[in-house]
């Protein structure tokens, strides 16, 4: 089946479908959301109004049997930071778009009137539907309503009560084979969804497939590839004790941002660690490996029960667990889980809601370690939209503002996740010139930093640093364009064969001879491109730089601060 | 001989059939790698060894008070 660009214009409530232009073709994921979300977005738009667009794309990967190819790039101009946004998860939906012959949908303008409609995407087209029944509910009520509603195993995008009141936390939330939840968590995209006044988005691609040039090197080359992410280390231990298993190794390097980015270790880090989860998980009878998309050979994530033994949340992953544990002082597990499901519900991106939890008790809003005084906030207040719903669900940043804090861990207004960049300072040059934000996963110095993968470079010195986050910068924006998940990086660091596999089935599915360079200059392309929209936003250097106290305020155990001067920064984009 | 009073934490599998944390008391010139080998772990499984919350080498000798931690390969993120 062709590719084809799919546009929904909610101005006039019409859609098309369109010819794939020349400029896009080579494009999928995050490269294809940027490029379009670039073409055609004014920068100094209001991201809530009309002239914003919502952009997701597959893949380049994805719908095809590669392994770990199921992630979805959605893309926009970010309400929460200003910025141009990428942001990408799992779930079944960028499989089904791509097997619809989905290259991108784009969805702009906006309704006039106070109507909430749903999008049904089948290879024929978009239907636009008026909803009620939904609207108000939370997304489970949504996953589960519309398991009745449609036939067959559509795929399912949608937004809680967070975007329906345009959060600046609020996520995009994408049904996974279970019928649980992934999250296009970060810079607020729930909110554009909802300031188009769209509540969910069904796929549905009959019976499409994703077309293979070349079939039988493209089932080589993935024999190769998943043999590569199967033997390596890192991708056994993330199987056994998910992304959580971090928290004990960030605590002992002292990096773990603890009661507000106040100190650099948690004294209940045993409590709320990798190791720990896994034997409660197996105490209580939930699932060690899940899959959050069909294909995937890691399963990272994980089915966490109660203590009854019923299912309290799934894909409960180290960013969350770190936030609403060390930087908010909860050492209950069960108070951890509970808050996750309700942001997953809600639509709350877990990082920047529980950052700005930490702020709003810095601030005296609730005190440190109260974890059933969070879950309350978030049932109480931000699900339902009072006055201190509304700070809290705008982020960090805002809570912040509101409280006239000083130490609020935000970059561009994106609240910086799990890892001190005083103390992990490769992390702090990718929190400082990311073009979204504060945002690990951009440049994940983290794995040489701290973990030896790729090399090692010593996190406490400024040696190095620089040319890591690049380095890593680029490649992750190629990496992001394949729909494949991230964590494929750590045996494409480690593992020769890896990354040449990974090529080998782009150039068996679209006939093409890229090479290593080519894969290079397109993440070198893709944060030119990204970088060039913030700056026609209003953007410049000055806003490439961490928050004053990580200058002044050192941080225990080490007592260190973040020692980059603006211009050594600046050298960041020397590409 | 000197004995020097060290502390040795394990993580992840590593702990399995072993320990969380120890204190121990060890002789002149004992390294990283002899603690390692003395807790019969692979050092092919070892991904990071931090000594006082800081990167170290299976060639560092151990000194008093020191807090050793031994890590397999993981990851996440």
């Amino acid at each position: 089946m062709a590719d084809k660009i799919y546009r929904v214009n909610m101005t006039d409530l019409t859609s098309t479908i369109e010819e794939v232009p020349a400029a896009w073709a080579g494009h999928g994921g995050r490269g294809l959301t940027s490029t379009i979300v670039a073409a055609e977005v004014e920068p100094t738009c209001h991201p809530l109004g009309p002239k914003n667009k919502l952009v997701f794309a597959p893949g380049l990967l994805s719908g095809t049997v590669a392994a770990n190819s199921g992630r979805l790039s959605i893309g926009a101009k970010s309400p929460l930071t200003g910025t141009i946004k990428e942001s990408n998860a799992g779930g079944t939906a960028s499989q089904l778009l791509a097997r619809a012959g989905c290259k991108a949908l784009i969805i702009e303008g906006q309704p006039k009137g106070d109507t909430w409609y749903s999008l049904a995407l089948t290879p024929d087209g978009v239907t636009i539907n008026e909803e009620k029944e939904l609207i108000g509910q939370g997304n489970f009520r949504v996953v589960e309503t519309l398991a009745k509603r449609l036939e067959g195993k559509p795929g399912i995008i949608t937004i809680g009560q967070a975007g329906e009141m345009r959060m600046g936390s609020a996520n995009i939330s994408i049904k996974d084979p279970d019928g649980g939840l992934r999250s296009s968590g970060r810079g607020g995209l729930g909110a554009v969804m909802g300031a188009k006044k769209i509540k969910f988005i069904a796929i549905d691609p009959k019976d499409g497939k994703v077309a293979i040039a070349n079939p039988e090197k493209f089932k080589e080359a993935n024999r190769t590839f998943a043999k590569a992410l199967v033997d390596h280390p890192v991708s056994q231990a993330l199987g056994q004790y998910g992304t959580n298993v971090l928290v004990n190794i960030i605590n002992e390097a002292g990096g773990l941002p603890t009661r507000n980015f106040s100190t650099g270790q948690f004294a209940g880090h045993e409590s709320i660690s990798g190791e720990t989860m896994h034997d409660t998980i197996l105490q209580r009878g939930g699932k060690i490996k899940h899959n959050c998309h069909p294909g995937c050979v890691i399963q990272c994530s994980q089915v966490f029960n109660d203590a009854k033994g019923e299912k309290l949340t799934s894909g409960f992953e180290y960013e969350s667990i770190w936030a609403m544990g060390a930087d908010c002082c909860v050492e209950n597990l069960d108070h951890i889980a509970e808050a996750d499901k309700l942001m997953d519900d809600i639509g709350l991106d877990t990082i920047e809601t529980s950052v700005a939890m930490g702020v709003a008790m810095e601030a005296g809003v609730l005190p440190f370690g109260d974890g059933a005084g969070v879950c309350r906030i978030l049932k109480e207040e931000v699900a339902k939209g009072t006055g201190l719903g509304r700070i809290i669900g705008n982020g960090a940043g805002s809570v912040g503002r509101a409280y006239g804090i000083t130490r609020v861990p935000v970059v561009k207004n994106q609240a910086i996740p799990a890892y001190d960049p005083r103390a992990i300072k490769g992390i702090g040059i990718t929190y400082a010139t990311s073009t979204q934000g504060a945002d690990h996963t951009m440049g994940y110095t983290i794995a040489t930093n701290i973990l030896n993968v790729g090399g090692k470079v010593d996190p406490l010195t400024k040696e190095g640093q620089v040319e890591l986050s690049r380095n890593l910068q680029i490649a992750t924006a190629a990496i992001d364009s394949t729909g494949m998940c991230l964590f494929i990086a750590f045996a494409a660091l480690d593992d020769a064969k890896c990354l040449p596999a990974l090529i080998d089935l782009i150039n068996a599915r679209f006939n093409l001879s890229l090479t290593g360079d080519d894969v290079v200059n397109l993440g070198k392309y893709i944060l030119r491109t990204e970088r060039a929209f913030n700056t026609a936003a209003g953007f410049t250097s000055a806003d490439d730089r961490l928050p004053e106290f990580f200058y002044t305020e050192p941080l225990p155990p080490h007592n260190v601060v973040f020692d980059f001067s603006g211009k050594e920064i600046d050298t960041f984009w020397n590409f | 001989m000197i004995k020097k009073r060290i502390t040795v934490k394990l993580f992840a599998y590593f702990r399995d059939n072993r320990f969380k944390q120890e204190d121990r008391e060890v002789g002149e010139n004992i390294t990283v790698g002899d603690i390692v080998d003395s807790l019969t772990i692979d050092r092919e499984e070892v991904g990071v060894l931090m000594l006082n919350s800081r990167h170290t080498e299976f060639s560092t000798c151990l000194a008093e008070n020191d807090v050793l931690a031994i890590f397999p390969v993981v990851g996440g993120g």
